[in-house]
């Protein structure tokens, strides 16, 4: 029993501070222990926190919880700023689904799986770039983050030559605590300027990408406001880099330590795609759950009747190490077989970008394995440089050999 | 679009049980066993539909008219 189930005091959240790859060890007592347990966050008022798979997807699937609610001073969070308006994941459905339809064509299995060729090519030259800078070298900077920002620079429409402006701005919204709040005010505000001059060149010259796609669906449609296009893009660009350049070194990390796993890839890089999906599962991404729901109504979510207006976070990290749906499931397997992980989330705001991740993330992997199988990290675990004061967990710069 | 017919269907072997339709359209779509399944196969014309179906990531819902045959969504 932990003392959050006995003497009502929340426990204090994030378990950690995200500078390790293993899950905090807390989450393991928390699913054994009956019920919800309430955690206070830096910022807001307290919060219930779902720890196994089932109760985190009722959290995050079930129509009786809303984002749309999680306004103002209170709303528990990792960060100081209050949650800003319009993000797609602000939304309740059906606006929800009326601003996601405007972009979720692009992003099906079928229209990602057209770009795969040119991916694979794009991976493939940045493995030989980095050859050809010698080892040791930054996986990060060489293939991790490059990768999905030309990827979705390229289907956005948003020039790759911009990134320093870019990427410097969009950490406004990855940082929890790195940047102090004038910054993050100062940085979204340039990002937005810089989105919808990118949006009004679009305008007066459409050419072949999302940008101009989600214009005819704002100027011919009437679907989506102009505002509401430039917050998307917004979203996507932001979201759509961070994410897999983090995830990428974090999966050579785990392989370089669970060797046995990398070798198996070697021999059968077929085995590929559902390495991804396990390592999506088992590499806990976030260092703190965030965007909690409130229920709209009274529901009740294992065990316990979270109130009307109460908040939950969905743990989705200590979920997807739930061993009700994964055997053995602190272990990297990736012969893994049945794997309904919820690293992309679950319900109305399921990854926008998840097909596209995997595919990314499918190639990168692949290129790794086959071209530089003796791929190792350079340095010892306690001279990792890991990112703090994001909201993921993952590594600034990895030095690899090969 | 009023008086219109519309056939549901959900291609559960292609579905990947985002919840993304059960969670959005709670009136047409529930997932079993882990795979979304259309409430109803026949329903009256809905943009909620609609919508879902065209954001499904692996366009496994498939919208058609009763009367006439044709395809709503997805798009082909
Ligand atoms: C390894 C890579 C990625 C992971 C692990 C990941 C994970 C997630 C998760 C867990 C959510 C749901 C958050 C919640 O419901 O609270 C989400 C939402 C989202 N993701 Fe990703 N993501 C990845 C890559 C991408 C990419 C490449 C894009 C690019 C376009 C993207 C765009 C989005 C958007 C727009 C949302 C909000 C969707 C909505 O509210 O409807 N993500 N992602
Ligand atoms: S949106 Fe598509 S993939 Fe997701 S649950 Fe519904 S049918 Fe399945």
């Amino acid at each position: 029993m932990t003392e959050a189930t006995t003497d009502g005091q929340p426990l204090p959240y994030p378990f950690g501070d995200g500078r390790q790859i293993d899950l905090e060890q807390r989450y393991a007592e928390l699913r054994d222990t009956p019920g919800l347990v309430k955690v206070q966050l830096p910022y807001g008022r307290d919060c219930w926190l779902a720890t196994r798979y089932e109760d985190a997807r009722t959290v995050l699937g079930d129509p009786r919880f809303s984002r749309a609610a999680a306004v103002g001073p209170d709303v528990p969070r990792p960060n100081p700023e209050q949650p800003g308006d319009g993000g797609i994941l602000m939304l309740d459905p059906p606006e929800h689904t009326r601003i996601r339809g405007v972009a979720s064509r692009a992003f099906t299995a079928r229209r990602v799986e057209e770009m795969r060729e040119r991916t694979r090519a794009l991976v493939e030259r940045l493995v030989d770039e980095m050859v050809g800078h010698g080892a040791p070298a930054d996986l990060v900077a060489h293939v991790a983050l490059p990768l999905p920002v030309l990827v979705i620079c390229e289907m956005l429409g948003v020039p790759f030559a911009d990134r320093d402006d870019f990427q410097r701005w969009s950490s406004a919204f990855l940082s929890t605590t790195l940047l102090p709040p004038e910054t993050v005010v100062e940085y979204g505000g340039a990002l937005r300027d810089y989105m919808s001059e990118l949006v009004e060149q679009r305008r007066a010259e459409p050419a072949d990408d999302l940008i101009s796609a989600m214009l005819r669906a704002s100027d011919e449609q009437g679907r989506i406001t102009r505002d509401e296009l430039v917050t998307l893009a917004i979203g996507i660009l932001v979201a759509g880099h961070e994410t897999t350049a983090t995830q990428l070194p974090n999966f050579v990390y785990v392989l370089d330590r669970e060797r046995d796993q990398w070798d198996l890839l070697r021999e059968r890089p077929d085995l590929v795609p559902r390495a991804v999906e396990e390592l999506v599962r088992w590499v806990p991404l976030g260092v703190s759950s965030a965007f909690p729901r409130y229920a709209k109504e009274d529901v009740e979510v294992g065990g316990v009747l979270v109130r009307a207006g109460e908040p939950v976070l969905a743990a989705i990290g200590s979920a997807n190490r739930d061993e009700r749906v994964f055997p053995d499931a602190d272990r990297v397997d990736v012969l893994r077989e049945s794997n309904p992980h919820i690293g992309f989330g679950h319900g109305p705001h399921h990854c926008l970008g998840a097909q596209l991740a995997r595919m990314e993330l499918q190639e990168g992997l692949r290129a790794l394995v086959t071209r530089l199988p003796d791929l190792r990290v350079a340095v010892a675990d306690d001279e990792l440089d890991w990112k703090s004061g994001m909201f993921v967990r993952g590594f600034r710069e990895l030095p690899v050999t090969w | 679009m009023s008086g219109q017919r519309w056939s549901v269907e959900v291609d559960r072997e292609a579905c990947i049980g985002s919840g993304m339709c059960a969670g959005s359209a709670p009136a047409f779509f529930e997932l079993v066993d882990g795979r979304s399944r259309p409430l109803r196969a026949e329903v009256d014309a809905d943009d909620e539909v609609l919508g879902v179906a065209e954001s499904c990531p692996v366009e496994a819902i498939l919208v058609r008219d009763v009367a006439t045959g044709a395809q709503l969504a997805p798009e082909e």
